[in-house]
């Protein structure tokens, strides 16, 4: 725009990019949402998993009674006897907006039942995540950049896994709301804006209603505020964005029930209120030194800096005099697992026991980012060259993400989105480097070779062998390519008036051969992304957990014995009949059977569940008088051993005892191990062979096929004749994966001697002192 | 040495006065009213220490609002300032808006939290 004679052409250049750019991100909309209906089209539209059917029941709950009685809701149908305040217990964002998105839709004369909206909530929102991630990207790259990275995380399989349709769960809404909060920071930075600044933190309002993640972006944007102030590039655009953010967004945190004081309570936060002073400290040094001349401010730094220091001492002091008062120091379970990774396994099994919170292994990263591992250095080079807030911003993001997600598998979500940007970035400047460089020699073939600047040259190279996706349905790839072209044409013909060596400078122009190679392995690479993206999304992700096919030699096999056995529960049994299963089961029972449960997802209880795997590890008698004082009438076991399922009550099985023994220490774990080695085969211990969780299992189990043989553990069972005298077999599914018990009612006989009588009551009273000890309740 | 400081001092805050004296009559208004927000959060602060911080959320959004407005209004007085380069662009009147906006939402929300 500084060459007037070509300002008309270049501003209608610009217009035409900005329409273009347009539709290409509608374009990516459509992609990001119809790459996620796989489990739709495959399977059905259903609610997946487990925590999923809990938001769903909480949806309806909200939808049927509306917001004020959704705040009071006290649900008796879980947590038996306890029950549970769902209202200040749960993030409501997922639920609130599913909830409006309902009643627009209704009032709109759209009649969608409240299942459709929750099951597409997640491939709508990862729409709104890769358009807020062009935002993003935008902010810290440019266009180009954007445009790129928005692909990419329109189809990152790690994201994907967990925003098909169906899996309405608190990531699906919370990763658009953390992009989201992380563009407006940006927006605020770059612009200085108020205006941002407020809309800031709403954004970051939505995103702790939503996802218990919020933490990451009220410690990440306190780092970066200090890393920018320790590397001298305070300004007053970094006060405005973040002072207002953190008395603003510490207020609307409050706000949601479940954090309430929390956000000023618990060390997750102090962070934030640290950096708050430093920057305050920091401004009033700034300004000091604005007004007075720098002989002045010499004598003013001895003052005023460091009586500044002792009061920021004395701050820290007490914070940390606070922080140390409390038993944890003030850090939750979860977060501490995240600091140190060893926390969880040695003191909370429970948070040990859930898979998504182990460590990845190294596939799962290529399984999950595919290319993007490797695109993502070349990514920080570029966001080195040239430096500003908003690309340390990037790559501070990315350094933290790494190393969250290499301490929880489920935090692999958190990385997605950087590793996109990052990549994103990588990409576009590469293409960048290659087009221009075919477009400088295209014209004159002649070898005219301008200069290369040395640094940017190495830099350059760096990024050259890295570089590899182009990730895009083809049509896309062009029309983006031109619209970089056509943005690039317009640079050029800015840059060439102003200063012929600068543009030298800042072309460098590789050799044509190696430039049009070059561009051909990154669209070849960005196909072997796409490729594999959408299997991942076609393959990998998109079983509901609900319905599970298999397919074999005899062609495909559906097992859809969850449902028949949560409808032979909703059909066949009282409505206030209480329901024993390991907790992974909970929700699913009480939204799909409607039939209260003892334990269920939401592990808050470390007793109840203990006292639930306690009973599952001990002998059936045992077991039988723990079930029956939490007034259980019904036990439901997972088995997968007929048809390979192997994600079973018995490969759990040992968590079960871990989590019982760790709150009960008559439950032993190595009682349940032969020389280390847990089994269930002949060489199991007795203990094991009579526990109440390996009869439930394997009762009539040999009636199947006449030895026992157990498809998931590869081994016949160990102990094949036996007879329940406590329970009585009332359901099991047609591949028996869900097998269903009934307690039977207390003998109303003593049978034999008064003095057998006698001494069984008296052996009794103990028993019966310590099932006290095991039930509390 | 202690002389020495304390004369320094004396120079130092003369400096000041004069550096200060020069700036513009409504950059002093915001001033006051910083100071004036802190002054009130410090007084709830000394309260809260003295009697305690029974209704915490009262207590809560009370210092809030105060360090919220003060916030607010040194956001402000950065933008308005006619020193400061990086804002040329920006008219005092959408500066002023902008406060205005960040002031209801603020209070909004202490209003829904003060219960």
């Amino acid at each position: 725009m500084a060459a007037s004679d070509a300002s008309n052409v270049a501003s209608f250049r610009n217009a035409f990019g900005g329409v273009l750019s347009f539709f290409i991100l509608i374009l990516i909309g459509v992609l990001a949402f119809s790459i996620r209906l796989f489990s739709v089209i495959k399977y059905e539209s259903v609610i997946h998993e487990f925590d999923p059917y809990f938001n769903y029941r909480v949806t309806q709950y909200l939808v049927k009674s509306g917001i004020y009685d959704f705040w009071n809701w006290f649900d008796d149908r879980t947590w038996y006897p306890l029950g549970r305040v769902i209202g200040g217990t749960v993030y409501p964002g997922l639920t609130l907006t599913a909830g409006t998105l309902w009643k627009i839709l209704n009032s709109l004369n759209i009649p969608l039942s409240v299942e459709t909206v929750c099951v597409f909530t997640a491939p709508i929102f990862s729409a709104f995540a890769s358009w807020a991630t062009y935002l993003l990207t935008k902010e810290v790259k440019g266009t180009g950049a954007g445009l790129t990275a928005a692909v990419l995380l329109a189809m990152v399989p790690s994201y994907i896994s967990r925003s098909v349709a169906g899996s309405y769960d608190n990531e699906a809404v919370a990763i658009f709301a953390l992009i989201f909060t992380f563009y407006l920071y940006i927006k605020t930075l770059n612009t200085g804006s108020l205006f941002y600044a407020t809309l800031n933190a709403i954004a970051y309002f939505y995103m702790v209603c939503s996802w218990g993640g919020y933490t990451f972006i009220i410690n990440l944007i306190p780092m970066h505020v200090l890393l920018c102030i320790i590397t001298g590039r305070y300004s007053s655009r970094l006060y405005i964005a973040y002072a207002p953010l953190v008395v603003l967004g510490t207020l609307l945190a409050s706000l949601v029930p479940v954090v309430g004081f929390n956000a000023v309570m618990t060390s997750e936060h102090f962070a934030s209120f640290l950096v708050f002073i430093i920057i305050h400290v920091v401004a009033l040094v700034y300004y000091i030194k604005g007004i007075l001349s720098p002989k002045m401010f010499k004598v003013a730094v001895t003052l005023v800096v460091s009586v500044g220091l002792a009061i920021c001492c004395a701050m820290i002091a007490v914070l940390i005099a606070v922080v140390a008062s409390s038993p944890t120091k003030g850090w939750s379970g979860r977060s501490l697992s995240l600091l140190d990774p060893t926390y969880a396994s040695k003191y909370i099994p429970i948070i040990a026991s859930v898979s998504e919170h182990q460590p990845p292994t190294w596939p799962s990263y290529f399984m999950d980012i595919n290319v993007l591992a490797f695109l993502v250095p070349a990514g920080i080079i570029a966001c080195f060259s040239p430096l500003s807030d908003a690309s340390s911003f990037v790559v501070l993001y990315i350094v933290t993400s790494v190393y969250f997600s290499g301490v929880m598998v489920r935090l692999m979500l958190v990385l997605a989105p950087a590793a996109c940007i990052m990549s994103g970035i990588a990409l576009s400047q590469a293409l960048d480097v290659f087009t221009r460089s075919i477009k400088f020699q295209l014209p004159n073939l002649l070898g005219l070779s301008p200069s290369i600047d040395e640094g940017d040259a190495s830099s350059d190279n760096a990024v050259a062998p890295n570089d590899v996706v182009k990730t895009d349905k083809s049509e896309d790839t062009t029309k983006e390519r031109v619209s970089r072209k056509s943005k690039k044409k317009e640079k050029e013909q800015v840059e060439k008036p102003v200063s012929k060596s600068q543009v030298k400078k800042r072309l460098l122009v590789l050799p044509l051969e190696a430039s049009v190679i070059a561009i051909f392995l990154l669209i070849l690479l960005a196909a072997f992304y796409v490729v594999h993206s959408v299997w991942a999304a076609a393959e990998a992700y998109s079983a509901p957990s609900i319905v599970l096919t298999s397919r074999s030699h005899d062609g495909l096999h559906v097992f859809d014995d969850f449902r028949e056995a949560y409808a032979w529960l909703r059909h066949n049994t009282e409505v206030d009949d209480k329901v024993a299963s390991w907790w992974d089961y909970g929700y699913q029972t009480t939204a799909m059977a409607n039939r209260t449960v003892i334990v269920d997802n939401n592990t808050w209880n470390n007793t109840h569940i203990a006292t639930v795997g306690t009973a599952m590890s001990s002998p059936e008698k045992a077991a039988w008088e723990i079930f029956q004082s939490l007034d259980v009438k019904y036990v439901l076991v997972v088995f997968g051993g007929l048809v390979g399922y192997p994600s079973d009550d018995i490969n759990k099985f040992l968590w079960m005892v871990r989590i019982g023994g760790g709150v009960f220490p008559h439950i032993k774990e190595p009682d349940y191990l032969r020389d280390g080695q847990y089994r269930i085969d002949s060489m199991a211990t007795p203990t094991m062979l009579n526990c109440l969780m390996y009869k439930l299992s394997y009762y009539r189990f040999v009636e199947t096929d006449g030895k026992g043989f157990d498809k998931v553990r590869h081994t016949e069972i160990g102990k094949k004749y036996f007879k329940l005298t406590h329970f009585e077999e009332v359901f099991t599914t047609h591949h028996w994966m869900v097998r269903i018990y009934k307690l039977k009612p207390p003998r109303n006989r003593i049978r034999g001697k008064v003095k057998k009588s006698k001494s069984k009551s008296s052996t009794k009273t103990v028993s019966k002192r310590r099932g006290t000890r095991r039930n509390p309740f | 040495m202690a002389r020495s400081t304390s004369k320094d001092a004396q120079d130092l805050f003369r400096a000041l006065w004069s550096a200060y004296s020069a700036t513009p009559t409504n950059l002093k208004i915001i001033d006051l009213y910083v100071m004036f927000a802190v002054f009130t959060a410090l007084i709830q602060v000394v309260y809260m220490a003295l009697v305690g911080s029974f209704p915490f959320n009262s207590f809560l959004s009370g210092v809030l609002s105060c360090v919220g407005t003060a916030v607010l209004a040194v956001c402000l007085r950065i933008q308005v300032n006619k020193e400061n380069k990086e804002f040329k662009d920006l008219a005092p009147e959408r500066a002023f808006a902008d406060f205005v906006l960040c002031n209801l939402v603020l209070h909004l929300v202490i209003m829904n939290f003060l219960g």
